[in-house]
Parts: structure tokens; C-alpha cells; sequence
């Protein structure tokens, strides 16, 4: 086997936001860190999942990383087919257009994501127009190719979004997302708006299309179910850090963070039969504003000791490619994901 | 570098809509015009709006007298109505009016007008007139409607030096109607190019320019105008007051507009489709003028619509107070300073007929503004 060749290095990435006081006119304002020296490695061809609560910084996070927002300091370091290794958020001018378009991202919103004023042909063609000096037939023969892939009617393409149900909008903004052929994908919150059952066949068109292009998704999700089943890594954000990064079985199967095993254990179970033993977050989510000291979770974990409160627990490796930030990560015993299946198997 | 890979197939049709009303197929454009064609009130205004401004551009024609004629014989005349029967009970096909004979009232011995029955005149079309120059091009002396001298027709009766009032109300048109469309033009210019730089920029430069706007909106109009209009210097030809006018206006009117566009450019660039192209390598001048611009142009329509009356009230405001347009070029606000009196107001009334077309105007522009609001509201049903 070949040595994982990397395709992204996000290093130290942060992001603060300005947040306006409505009664100081000169105090300065304040500001909220929702994204803490975030930094991972994405393997070429995986699917690297991010999950969290709300407001945990996922979004934030992938809008960063495809420059659809400015992060405020880090770097994403992005190895290119040819092994050149370019900072991707430094980017600038005509010749970042090369790159700019191999990292593409789906939106969770179909409806909002689509312009209403073009017809589909021509949402599906801009990012083609736009990096590419195409003749108006290959512009239609490339369209027409991937509305196929992506499983629309190529005879519909003249239509306005709003002709079109949700999940074949989300077809329509697979196939924009397609059309530059990018390396990279991130897909936020890609099927949450969506019906279980659509949401079933989009995720197999994203794996297809994984297969036949060899596409690197950084997959953003709350579903843990949709996660399980997809990916190959999986990263656990909590107030705008990683508290857990491992390989998808060995984080459900046995997790090390007690966020991440409060998270499973609200996995919807298929079987009424299984008993349930739901662990029940007290509290609320921190204030993002002005964090709790030490471990950001310590407020609302079960386990915490003095420890936690004091000091905070850098990420660090527990098991093979398992990284978790916690103190007792290698004393705890937390419980993974029942999954009928795996233990059959 | 990896190619999607071809294979061999039918080569599929994009299918182009032929001429239907397919509502899958229509753009947003489309969909407001279906959505517009159901407002009646819209359309009988639009259609109300096209006839006053098809007169205004042929008011020269379609008055029966020009802007100099006047005649002291004639002063204060009440409107006269075209007749088919006469005196004697006899039908005419064409209609006339009887001349007039100038009495004095035997009580008030107010000068009074009482019909001579024995002198007809029949209305008649394209009559010669007073000379003027068609569209401002050709030299001609024909006139739509009128009587054969020494006939005088006065529909709408006439003002205090004799001069008729329908002619003058249609020769003011030109004026009234055309100055809130300029000027709202101006200020769309400047409000989109200021308020565009406002809402996609932001930062420490929308502050400013907020403040500006602020400042420039809580001046009260009224000394406004009067300061503005006595740096115009008098005796200035009529076109170049025309433009010093339309200048005040816009220079107040731009501020409502430069808002909305403000306010549109906010919202739509932190749309996702709009980062969607961002993302994609888009352009910022073409995601300005492919995304931006068509996601609040049906605003803008609606918004400078309703932005006229506000002018044509304006205008006619500042003519009747005389800060505006002045004579010897005429515009409803003009023709309205001659109401100020109370004593014409009891005596004449006809002298209020300006005030109904204004009234008009700014109704018909009302209802207009309301039905292409509703109809570029997408989410009304």
C-alpha cells in the first residue's frame, strides 16, 4: 500500500468575530473566538466528517476553509496534483483561479443556494464560464454530461430552480460543485434539509461520484447516523475546538472524549427492543463569548475532576490515529455506538 | 489531468421552451408580468399614466392654444361644455359652442359671461392656430380641436389675464410629468452608485456615507428649497431652470433611493448563492451585475415608481409657492399659484380643475407602484 498522500493541512486556524455593542458607542467590541487553532490533516480520497452541537463553529469552519469567509489567522496548506504545497487562503489573482476552483463546496440550503433568477443551465455553467475559455456547444456537451451524472433530466435544465424539488436542487448544486472537476469537496450540511429517503440517494451519489473521480469530501454534518455510515475519519467539535479526530470505527466504536460519547448516545437506536441509556448534557452550551476555564466541556461533564477546571487539555494521540483532548482519556471507559450490525459481523 | 471521462452516447437536447406560458420555464421577469397582469387597478393606471404622458408629448398639438395667446376679452371665464342641441331644440351631428357676450351682473355688476345664441361655432378638428414647432422639429400651425376665428372654445374656462385653462394644464404636463422622471433618474444613478458602495464595501465608508444621508434627510425641506431656489439666478432661460430644479430634487431624492440599494446589496451578498459564486471563481464585478443587481432590480422598479408622486407633489409644491418653475413657462403648480387667492377659490372654482389632475397622477403612480410591489413579491400568493 502507498503512503496516504495529504491533499489539505489546515494549521492553527482561527476565527474571531466582532460582535457590535448596542449600548457602548465608543467601547471596543467584543469579540468571539468560534474557531480555536483548528488544526487537522485530510488524506487524499477520504471522507473526513465534522460533527458537533450548534453553534460549535462546523460551519464556520468549512466556509473558512473554501474562503466563502476569511479565516483571521492559519494557514491551509493545499498539495497540488503535481506536489507543489501552496497556502490556500493566501491565494490571490488570476493564477489562484487554477486552484480556487479544486476545492468547491455544497450547501446545506437548496433553496437558498441556487439563484432564483437563472435557469439551471446556467447555475450549473458559471463556475465553468468563470474558470475556463469554453465555446458556448462544449460548455452545453460538459453540462449535459454532468446533469447525467448527477441524475437530472438533462431535458429540464432550461427550467428556473423553482420548478424543482429539494432534492433535485441539491442534485443541481452537486453538479455546480462538479463541473470545475475539484479535489476537494466540503459538503455543509449537505442532505440536512432533506427527506430521509432523498437523503439515502444523495449520499450514494456523493459516494459514486467519490469513486469515479476520486474526490476528497470534508463531509459537515449533526446526523451521527449519515456520518457513521460515510466516513473515514471522523472530527468531534466543541466550542470551536477538536476535542476528538479518529478513524470512524475506533471513535464509534470506542470513544474517548466524554463529549463525543454524549453525542452517541443520542444516535436514534432502530431497535425499540435495545435498552437505552441516553446520557442527558446538564446545563447549557457555554456562552462562546467568554468560555468556561479549562476543558470548555468541564462545565457539563459528568467525569470532571479539579483538573479540568484548571487546566486545558491539549489534543494528543491515545490510540492509533485516535486524538482526543482529554485528561482521562486513556482512564475513562465511555461506551460507543451499539451497532447491531458490527458485532454480527 | 483527469477529464470527467466521455463515452460514447446520444447527444441530449436541452430543451428550449417555445413560446409557452410554462411557468417551470419562466424567469423571474416573467413570472412578475404574469403576476402583474392580474392586478386591474395596476393596469388601468398604467394605462391612465401612458395616455397623460402620450398628451404631454404632443401637448402643443393637442391644445387648442399656445402658451403666449391670451385675450382680455375673455377673463374669468366659466368652462364652457360642448352642445349637440341648440337654443331652438335643433340636433347638430358636429358639437359647438355658443360665443360668448360679456354682461355685467345687474346685482354684483360682476363682469358675467351669458351665451349668444345666434353666433354658433362648431368644434372642428385640425384647425390653424397659433404657430408652433411640432416634437420641437417641423413648423406647423395645426391644432387637434378648436373653432374658426373669431370663435373662442375654453373647456376648462379661463385664468385672471384671459388665458384658457385646458391648454395650459396639457402645456404644463410637459413639465410636471417629465420633471419627477428626471429627477428620480438622477437620483437612482446616485443613490445606486452611493449605496451600492455603501452595502458592498461597509466598514468605516457605510458609516459615513449613513451619517451623510442622515444629515442630508433631517434638513427641512421647505427653507431648503427656498435657499436652493434663490441661488437659481432669474431671468434664466426656461431649459436651464428646468435643470436647476430637477438638480434640487435629486439632490434630496437620492438618499431614499441609495437606502434601499443599501439595504439590498446587504442582504444579497451574504446569500448563499451569491458566496456559492464567490466560491466557484466568480468575478466580484460579474457577481455584482449577474447576481446583485437582477436580485433587487424588481425593487428598484418598485421603489422609484413610488418615489414620483412624492416629486410631482414637490414640484407642484414649489411652483405654488413660487420658488419653482415661473412664468412664462407653466406647470401645474404654476397654474395652482392662482388658487392662493380664496376670493378666485369662491368665484372660480374651475381655477381647482389642476388640482384634480395632480390628484390623478399621484394616484394612478400609486396604484401603479402598489401592483408591481405585489408582483415582485415573491412570496405572495
Amino acid at each position: 500500500m502507498t503512503k496516504p498522500k495529504p491533499i489539505l493541512d489546515v494549521i492553527d486556524m482561527n476565527k474571531d468575530f466582532q460582535v457590535k455593542s448596542k449600548t457602548a458607542l465608543f467601547r471596543k467590541p467584543a469579540s468571539v473566538q468560534v474557531l480555536n487553532q483548528i488544526s487537522f490533516e485530510l488524506i487524499e480520497g477520504e471522507t473526513l466528517s465534522i460533527v458537533g452541537e450548534s453553534g460549535c463553529g462546523k460551519t464556520t469552519l468549512g466556509r473558512c476553509i473554501v474562503r466563502g469567509m476569511d479565516a483571521s489567522s492559519g494557514q491551509v496548506i493545499y498539495h497540488t496534483e503535481d506536489g507543489q504545497q501552496i497556502d490556500f487562503l493566501k491565494l490571490k489573482g488570476k493564477g489562484s483561479k487554477t486552484y480556487r476552483r479544486e476545492i468547491q463546496m455544497i450547501f446545506q440550503d437548496p433553496y437558498s443556494s441556487l439563484s432564483p433568477r437563472m435557469s439551471v443551465f446556467d447555475i450549473i455553467s458559471e463556475p465553468l464560464i468563470a474558470n475556463f475559455k469554453l465555446s458556448k456547444a462544449e460548455v452545453e456537451e460538459k453540462v449535459t454530461l454532468i446533469a447525467e451524472k448527477t441524475g437530472l433530466n438533462v431535458s429540464y435544465l432550461r427550467r428556473y430552480p423553482h420548478a424543482f424539488s429539494g432534492g433535485q436542487r441539491q442534485r443541481i448544486a452537486i453538479a455546480r460543485a462538479l463541473i470545475t472537476q475539484p479535489r476537494l469537496i466540503v459538503c455543509d450540511e449537505a442532505v440536512s434539509a432533506l427527506d430521509v429517503s432523498i437523503q439515502a440517494q444523495i449520499i450514494n451519489l456523493l459516494k459514486d461520484l467519490q469513486e469515479q473521480f476520486r474526490i476528497t469530501y470534508i463531509f459537515i454534518s449533526h446526523d451521527l447516523s449519515i456520518v457513521q455510515n460515510i466516513s473515514d475519519r471522523v472530527a468531534v467539535m466543541h466550542l470551536g475546538r477538536i476535542v476528538e479526530l479518529a478513524a470512524s470505527e475506533s471513535l464509534f466504536g470506542q470513544p474517548r472524549h466524554p463529549y463525543t460519547e454524549a453525542l452517541m448516545s443520542a444516535v436514534p437506536q432502530p431497535d425499540p427492543e435495545l435498552k437505552k441509556n441516553r446520557i442527558i448534557l446538564e446545563g447549557e452550551v457555554p456562552n462562546p463569548a467568554n468560555p468556561p476555564s479549562g476543558c470548555h466541556f468541564h462545565p457539563r461533564c459528568a467525569y470532571r475532576t479539579e483538573k479540568c477546571v484548571k487546566e486545558v487539555p491539549e489534543l494528543r494521540e491515545v490510540g492509533y490515529n485516535h486524538f482526543t483532548a482529554c485528561h482521562y482519556a486513556e482512564e475513562l471507559k465511555l461506551k460507543g455506538v451499539h451497532n447491531e450490525l458490527a458485532d454480527e459481523a | 489531468m483527469r477529464t470527467i471521462p466521455a463515452f460514447k452516447r446520444q447527444k441530449p437536447e436541452t430543451l428550449r421552451p417555445k413560446k409557452n406560458t410554462d411557468a417551470n420555464y419562466s424567469s423571474q421577469w416573467r413570472l412578475m408580468y404574469l403576476r402583474f397582469k392580474k392586478h386591474k387597478l395596476a393596469q388601468i393606471s398604467l394605462f391612465i399614466l401612458a395616455l397623460l404622458y402620450t398628451v404631454a408629448l404632443f401637448a402643443q398639438f393637442i391644445a387648442p392654444y399656445g402658451l403666449q395667446s391670451y385675450d382680455s376679452k375673455y377673463v374669468n371665464v366659466p368652462p364652457m361644455g360642448f352642445k349637440f342641441i341648440d337654443a331652438d331644440g335643433k340636433f347638430h351631428i358636429k358639437p359647438f359652442v355658443y360665443e360668448l357676450k360679456s354682461t355685467r351682473d345687474p346685482e354684483t355688476m360682476r363682469k358675467i359671461f351669458v351665451p349668444d345664441t345666434e353666433k354658433r361655432h362648431s368644434l372642428q378638428f385640425f384647425v390653424k392656430g397659433e404657430e408652433y414647432k411640432f416634437l420641437g422639429l417641423i413648423k406647423t400651425s395645426t391644432h387637434l380641436i378648436g373653432v374658426k376665428e373669431p370663435g373662442r372654445v375654453f373647456l376648462l374656462g379661463t385664468d385672471g389675464m384671459g388665458r384658457d385653462l385646458f391648454s395650459r394644464i396639457i402645456l404644463g404636463s410637459q413639465i410636471s410629468l417629465s420633471i419627477p422622471l428626471v429627477g428620480v433618474g438622477i437620483s437612482l444613478v446616485i443613490g445606486l452608485i452611493i449605496g451600492g458602495i455603501s452595502g458592498y464595501f461597509g466598514g468605516w465608508l457605510d458609516s459615513i456615507i449613513q451619517r451623510v444621508i442622515e444629515i442630508i434627510r433631517s434638513f427641512p425641506t421647505l427653507p431648503l428649497w427656498m435657499a436652493l431656489s434663490a441661488a437659481i439666478p432669474p431671468r434664466i432661460p426656461v431649459v436651464t431652470m428646468y435643470l436647476y430644479i430637477v438638480i434640487i430634487f435629486a439632490f434630496i431624492g437620492w438618499t431614499d433611493l441609495a437606502r434601499v440599494v443599501r439595504g439590498k446589496f446587504i442582504s444579497l451578498k451574504n446569500e448563499d448563492y451569491v458566496i456559492a459564486a464567490k466560491i466557484a471563481g466568480v468575478g466580484s464585478t460579474k457577481i455584482i451585475i449577474k447576481h446583485l443587481l437582477p436580485g433587487f432590480i424588481s425593487y428598484l422598479v418598485v421603489a422609484t415608481t413610488l418615489a414620483i408622486p412624492g416629486m410631482i407633489l414637490a414640484e407642484t409644491a414649489m411652483s405654488f409657492l413660487g420658488l419653482g418653475i415661473r412664468s412664462p413657462a407653466t406647470s401645474w403648480g404654476v397654474l395652482l399659484q392662482e388658487a392662493q387667492k380664496i376670493e378666485n377659490v369662491a368665484l372660480y372654482p374651475w381655477k381647482l380643475f389642476p388640482l384634480g389632475i395632480v390628484i390623478l397622477t399621484v394616484l394612478t403612480y400609486n396604484f401603479l407602484g402598489d401592483g408591481l410591489r405585489d408582483a415582485a413579491d415573491p412570496y405572495k400568493k
